[in-house]
């Protein structure tokens, strides 16, 4: 754990970068660069993070940044430490720290497969995913993320369709299946947490994925201020557990013995407004029933392996 | 970077990469705030919540206490909302 | 001592980047490229040489983990055909407007449907206006020549660009030929280690890749053009210097009795192998036939074509690959783009032939010849297009 006075006061990541106001990507990429230990390399997806944070001239990033494609920022990484470990061996450059970074789109969907390849190549990089549970940079359109019943302009809340009928993509167990070292969720709203998981996952050697939940004010529909707020919600309705993967160990990070409604969380955001209608009502039962199986689910897990 | 002043192909470098770590800082968000955040240094302990949940960032620490780099501060609030002792107030841009 | 080895042009490809001291190499396997990659596995598997071998999960990882490699400083090299190279496609622009200078064999096969391995030239005409250099080989000895001239063409500071080493899937990618090779000696000092200015260093941190709104991406894209026009030169003056160190030296054409003809066959690849030996029969003929191989594609050597061939009358164009719905095929297209504006231009017609790797027979190309030599003296184009060795 760390204590926020000793975290460095060093920003990677410069204002004046054109995020939304209340943005959570650059509050889960400001808390991840607090945990870097030397010279770090970060590949990037194309999403929100990158296109404001790298409006030609300007940029944001105080250290080497690449951006090459969408789905493929675990492929660049990969390219990228094999490349050093090469120049390394021929004596003309130093090893560097390889961070990925990349939104929900560029992990669940369509960067799965650079994602599988590198975890099971096992390059030494760490792997964030920025999760805020949709395409948002294009205009808020569901991905393998979106949970159940939200409502994204390509799962739009319908007189028939009530938003996402499919629930969310369980992206940790995808990865911990694939037998790396560390996988775990995260929470911006938790900050210490997080940054302790970055660093840890920093000093793995090998691959280490955490999926840092993002709450968006823009797509999921709150005002700016309460960003952090609904992250707090989201782990406090077990809707979003927090808990790690090490060696195929699960274990439960944050403890919510007595959970808030997950009604509670749904009502504090726009993106699920049309399931308090009368005839969509019984959906929030589904949800908190998939809520409180998903949570047995990991209970028994972490049980099962302690 | 006014039309005039656009650099043509012959002068920029090479493949669009950007040379000057940092340089968004030439670019001031700042007015697109609407609200802006106002700290009561009495009632300010100087936990630095405000400072690590800050997007920009946009809150820096001092020798003493925090202080708001209004250059940057596009107003979202999460600072207000978060202080754990309620001591950064929201008003009206232009008001204060 | 001339060492001569018997070598597929895969394999040539995998021996010549064997002593180029590649730093980095990302591939995926396909057929007709397969060899290249498992050949160059052995090197590495048994301490040959000093690469990092990334054995990626498509071929659109793998560009993706070369441009990143790239970007490092690093030597890269990889190799495809075919559906790979049209996998990797939204990438090969990537590492050509990033100034990435990959080397990439590329074991030209047929692009589906239907599914077919053999050797055509559709996949790199599919990529062809994607920003890579590109150069097609006619056997096995120019892959390998072509393997270490197109690495220090493609890092030279005034250049920086990735570039195609081409070879006619199965026709030459398969086929055993002695190939004079070098000393790993030579061609140590004949490419000396990338120097890069601009490249992923913690030390000068740079914003790779950034977003460019409508006010900066013309630009970029008017620089890249910039780039290419200088390869032809350097193209030229690496060729002499490769033509110092082996003795066989390159140019962007490679005519054949282009200087006395009247009528002349230009194509890609292997075929140009066959239509000299039928030029040389129909020489000793008395027929006034040349032919010119094109061994730089991109950038196509506009000035130098126009020269070479002002004085013919006619002119059978080759093509190995269809754009559908095109008034002609690729290399005829730019062919008759370079020659438009020249004063009496010569006739020209369009061949399409080999497809999925259909065999183009030399009683064929006598044929496309002997149609040549009438269109030149009657000055009368039958047909601009043809399809030369389908069934009807």
């Amino acid at each position: 754990m760390v204590k926020l006075r000793e975290l460095t006061t060093e920003e990677p990541l410069a204002p004046g970068h054109r995020l939304c106001a209340g943005c959570p990507e650059s509050i889960a990429t400001r808390m991840a660069l607090k945990a870097i230990r030397g010279p770090t390399v970060i590949t990037q997806a194309t999403g929100c993070l990158e296109v404001a944070t790298t409006i030609y001239p300007y940029t944001s990033w105080k250290i080497p940044w690449v951006h090459i494609a969408f789905e493929n920022a675990a492929a660049v990484a990969s390219g990228i430490e094999a490349a050093f470990k090469a120049l390394e061996k021929k004596g003309i450059a130093k090893k560097v720290d390889v961070i990925s970074i990349a939104g929900d789109g560029g992990t669940f969907d369509i960067g799965i497969q650079a994602l599988s390849g590198a975890l099971e190549r096992g390059h030494d990089f760490v792997y964030i995913c920025i999760d805020n549970e949709a395409y948002m940079n294009t205009g808020i359109q569901r991905s393998g993320a979106t949970p159940k019943g939200a409502w994204t302009t390509t799962s739009p809340a319908g007189s028939v369709i009530p938003g996402k009928p499919e629930w969310k993509k369980d992206l940790i167990a995808i990865c911990a299946a694939h037998g790396i070292e560390y996988a775990a969720t995260a929470c911006i709203s938790y900050w210490n947490d997080y940054i302790t998981k970055v660093g840890k996952a920093i000093e793995i050697d090998g691959p280490a994925v955490i999926n840092v939940l993002s709450p968006c004010p823009r797509g999921w529909r709150f005002d700016s201020s309460k960003t952090i707020e609904m992250g707090r919600l989201a782990v406090q309705t077990r809707y979003f557990p927090i808990y790690e993967v090490e060696k195929g160990k699960y274990k439960l990070n944050i403890n919510v013995p007595k959970p808030k409604p997950a009604e509670e969380f749904l009502k504090a955001q726009g993106r699920f407004r049309h399931l308090f209608k009368p005839e969509f009502k019984k959906e929030i039962e589904i949800i908190q029933e998939g809520v409180n199986e998903n949570w047995n689910r990991l209970l028994r897990l972490c049980g099962e392996t302690s | 970077m006014s039309k005039e002043e656009k650099p043509g192909w012959k002068r920029l470098p090479m493949a669009a990469i950007i040379t000057e770590p940092g340089s968004s800082m030439q670019y001031k968000t700042g007015d697109w705030r609407a609200f802006k955040p106002v700290i009561d240094l009495e009632k300010c302990t100087n936990c630095l919540i405000c400072w690590i949940y800050c997007p920009e960032p946009a809150i820096v620490q001092t020798e003493t206490k925090v202080r708001v780099d209004y250059d940057f501060c596009k107003g979202c609030g999460i600072c207000a909302e978060e202080c754990p002792v309620k001591a950064i107030t929201m008003v009206e841009e232009g008001t204060q | 001592m001339k060492k001569v080895i018997g070598l597929t042009g895969d394999e040539a490809v995998a021996y010549a980047a064997k002593q180029c001291d590649v730093d980095v190499v990302a591939a995926y396997p396909i057929t007709p490229q397969t060899i290249m990659v498992e050949k160059f596995s052995e090197y590495v598997a048994d301490g040959e040489v000093e690469t990092e071998f990334v054995c990626v999960e498509s071929e659109h990882s793998a560009m993706s983990a070369c441009v990143g490699a790239s970007l490092t400083g690093a030597r890269v090299l990889t190799a495809t055909a075919s559906q790979g190279l049209a996998l990797m496609h939204e990438i090969m622009y990537i590492a050509s407007s990033l100034r990435c200078p990959i080397v990439m064999g590329v074991a030209n096969r047929a692009l589906s449907a239907p599914i077919n391995i053999h050797g055509d030239h559709s996949d790199m005409m599919g990529s062809r206006d994607c920003g890579w250099i590109q150069v097609y080989v006619e056997n096995s000895q120019e892959a390998y020549d072509s393997v270490i001239q197109a690495f220090k063409i493609a890092e030279d500071p005034e250049v920086l660009l990735p570039i195609t080493v081409n070879l006619d899937g199965f026709i030459i990618s398969h086929c055993m030929e002695g190939v004079e090779v070098l000393e790993d000696d030579a061609v140590r000092r004949f490419l000396p280690k990338r120097k890069v200015d601009l490249k992923i260093d913690p030390e000068k941190p740079l914003t790779i890749g950034p977003y460019c709104l409508p006010d900066f991406y013309f630009e970029f894209k008017r620089q890249q053009e910039e780039a290419m026009k200088a390869v032809l030169n350097k193209v030229k003056k690496v060729g002499k210097e490769f033509g110092r160190l082996a003795g066989r030296t390159y140019d962007v054409l490679h005519a054949y009795g282009i200087e006395d003809a009247e009528a002349a066959v230009i194509c890609l690849g292997s075929t140009a192998g066959t239509a000299r030996v039928i030029a040389e029969k129909m020489r000793k003929e008395g027929k006034k036939v040349g032919v010119m191989k094109v061994w730089l594609y991109r950038p196509f050597p506009a000035e130098e074509f126009k020269k070479v061939t002002k004085h013919l009358k006619a002119i059978a164009v080759l093509d190995r690959a269809c754009s559908f719905g095109a008034p002609v095929g690729p290399l005829c297209s730019d062919v008759r783009a370079v020659l438009y504006e020249s004063e009496n231009r010569p006739k020209i017609f369009n061949v399409i032939y080999g497809l999925g790797g259909r065999d183009i027979t030399p009683t064929d190309i006598e044929g496309i010849f002997n149609q040549a030599l009438k269109t030149a003296e009657t000055g009368i184009v039958k047909e601009p297009v043809t399809f030369v060795g389908v069934r009807e």
